[in-house]
């Protein structure tokens, strides 16, 4: 489980983070939604530490990682794994190489263990044979499915997805969502995605938290998201051409 | 002004982050032979060619301009090795490197910084500073110093070549020339200044580097940064160097 509590967090005159407290349960898939530039990229960033946050606090499992020193946090992340909206997959490596990165830095595994471990994580990505291709040679779904193999490879407690279907067509999407879901009931792991996708929102979420202009305005899930009558929240589910017409 | 004072204390906390020990010796042992050869080993050849042509246009300028018959041409063959051991090879050489390997280590970090691979080392607890600077240090220190000799060694090179060609000195002066007054000192002069000047050129270009943010243009801005301010620093630094150690 990780917690946010009041968490505060200002660029400049900006005040970008306005008192956000949430709960993000373990097994699930939570979501953060909200539209771009509301303040759900700086909230999964404060939460990961890559921003630091002006008051407030973050826990995982109650281990307060705002007071953590810099080893502190070292030996932490080693139990987090995050998909950037990019992949972040490394240039200069192959595939295989990207995926074994985190066991050559924290494992003293032998390479044949550790060439296990890379399969392994590939082939539940359903990615086969793919070891020695570079990143500039993988399609956009492959670079987020390598992502994801890496994000697994050292068998994290806490899965984060910025926006993971950014770019992505909508059947490819699908496949990135349910994998995503997959490995978080099959891990029993905590995961965060950040999202503005409303077929996320309708598949995989477990727990839905809606940021509105740095606040969080509303809180349910999947269910309940279509029923509410948060005006803001309307605005913003059934702001498409689509599920406006759906709606009505 | 404050914002210089600024820029300089980020760059002390950087460095700060830069050195300290290596997450795995191995991985940084095959880092650091890694950024040998892309950054020492794939400049030799520019260097060879810049030192060669410029230690042949100081002979020729040299000859030309010795018109007493008091002043022996072996001259020529002195003027060439003072110019080429103190000055042109660790100077001109590294800042021809600040533009060549500079702009190649702000670009590449730059690079990883905006497309999220700096922060993905950070959220894997890797000292992501430490991983991508530290060894580009170390192995422009390692290697700079081989390139500058090198260097020296073309240049010189260059100018008897040049000198034979076209007829001004013959070898016996040229060769003697280079003998006159020979001081070792000048050699360990000049290795002091490539060590910090390496130093300059991969710490500076780092920091462009990793601080950047944004896009395609602030790499490109950052790339732009990095040669200029370590060429300056470097100008800076061989003023201050040489005051220390020739007088």
């Amino acid at each position: 489980m990780i917690e946010a509590r009041n968490i505060n967090k200002t660029f400049g005159e900006h005040h970008v983070l306005k008192d956000v407290s949430c709960i993000f349960e373990k097994g699930k898939t939570n979501l953060i939604i909200g539209q771009s530039g509301s303040g759900k990229t700086v909230l999964m960033k404060c939460l990961v530490g890559l921003f630091e946050v002006d008051s407030g606090m973050v826990s995982y499992d109650d281990r307060n990682f705002t007071t953590m020193n810099f080893e502190q946090r070292k030996t932490l992340r080693q139990e987090i794994g995050m998909l950037f909206q990019g992949g972040a997959l490394f240039d200069s490596m192959n595939v295989e190489e990207n995926v074994m990165f985190p066991l050559n830095m924290f494992t003293s595994q032998t390479v044949a263990e550790k060439l296990e471990r890379v399969n392994f994580v590939l082939n539940r990505v359903n990615l086969e044979n793919v070891n020695y291709l570079m990143p500039s040679e993988l399609s956009g779904g492959m670079r987020k499915r390598v992502a994801i193999a890496r994000a697994i490879a050292m068998k994290p407690q806490y899965l984060f997805c910025d926006e993971p279907n950014s770019g992505l067509d909508p059947h490819t999407s699908g496949v990135i969502d349910h994998l995503i879901r997959e490995i978080t009931e099959e891990y029993d792991i905590t995961t965060i995605v950040n999202t503005h996708d409303m077929n996320s929102v309708l598949s995989i979420g477990d727990s839905v938290a809606y940021i509105y202009e740095g606040k969080l305005w509303w809180k349910g899930n999947k269910e309940t998201i279509l029923h509410t009558d948060n005006p803001e929240l309307n605005e913003f589910v059934f702001g498409t051409e689509l599920t406006s017409r759906l709606k009505k | 002004m404050p914002k210089i004072f600024t820029t300089i204390g980020m760059y002390v906390l950087l460095m700060q982050k830069v050195f300290s020990r290596p997450q795995k010796r191995r991985i940084y042992w095959n880092q650091l032979m890694s950024e040998i050869n892309s950054l020492g080993l794939e400049s030799l050849g520019i260097v060879a060619f810049i030192s060669a042509f410029m230690g042949a246009v100081v002979a020729i300028q040299t000859a030309y301009n010795i018109t007493s018959p008091l002043i022996p041409m072996s001259m020529v063959g002195f003027t060439v090795r003072q110019s080429v051991i103190l000055e042109f090879s660790p100077t001109v050489i590294s800042l021809i490197l600040a533009g060549k390997v500079g702009s190649r280590i702000a670009s590449e970090i730059g690079t990883m910084r905006v497309t999220e691979q700096i922060d993905a080392l950070e959220i894997m607890g890797v000292n992501s500073a430490n991983y991508l600077i530290f060894p580009k240090i170390t192995a422009l220190i390692l290697i700079n110093p081989v390139l500058i000799v090198f260097s020296m060694w073309m240049g010189i090179l260059g100018g008897w070549v040049a000198m034979v060609a076209s007829s001004l000195v013959s070898t016996n002066d040229f060769v003697s020339g280079i003998r006159i007054g020979f001081q070792g000192y000048t050699i360990f002069y000049a290795i002091t200044k490539t060590i910090f000047f390496a130093f300059i050129i991969s710490s500076v270009s780092g920091f462009y580097g990793y601080i950047t943010r944004g896009g395609a243009l602030e790499v490109g801005q950052a790339s732009t940064k990095a040669v200029v301010f370590s060429s300056v620093i470097i100008i800076l630094f061989n003023l201050v160097l040489t005051q220390l150690l020739l007088t």
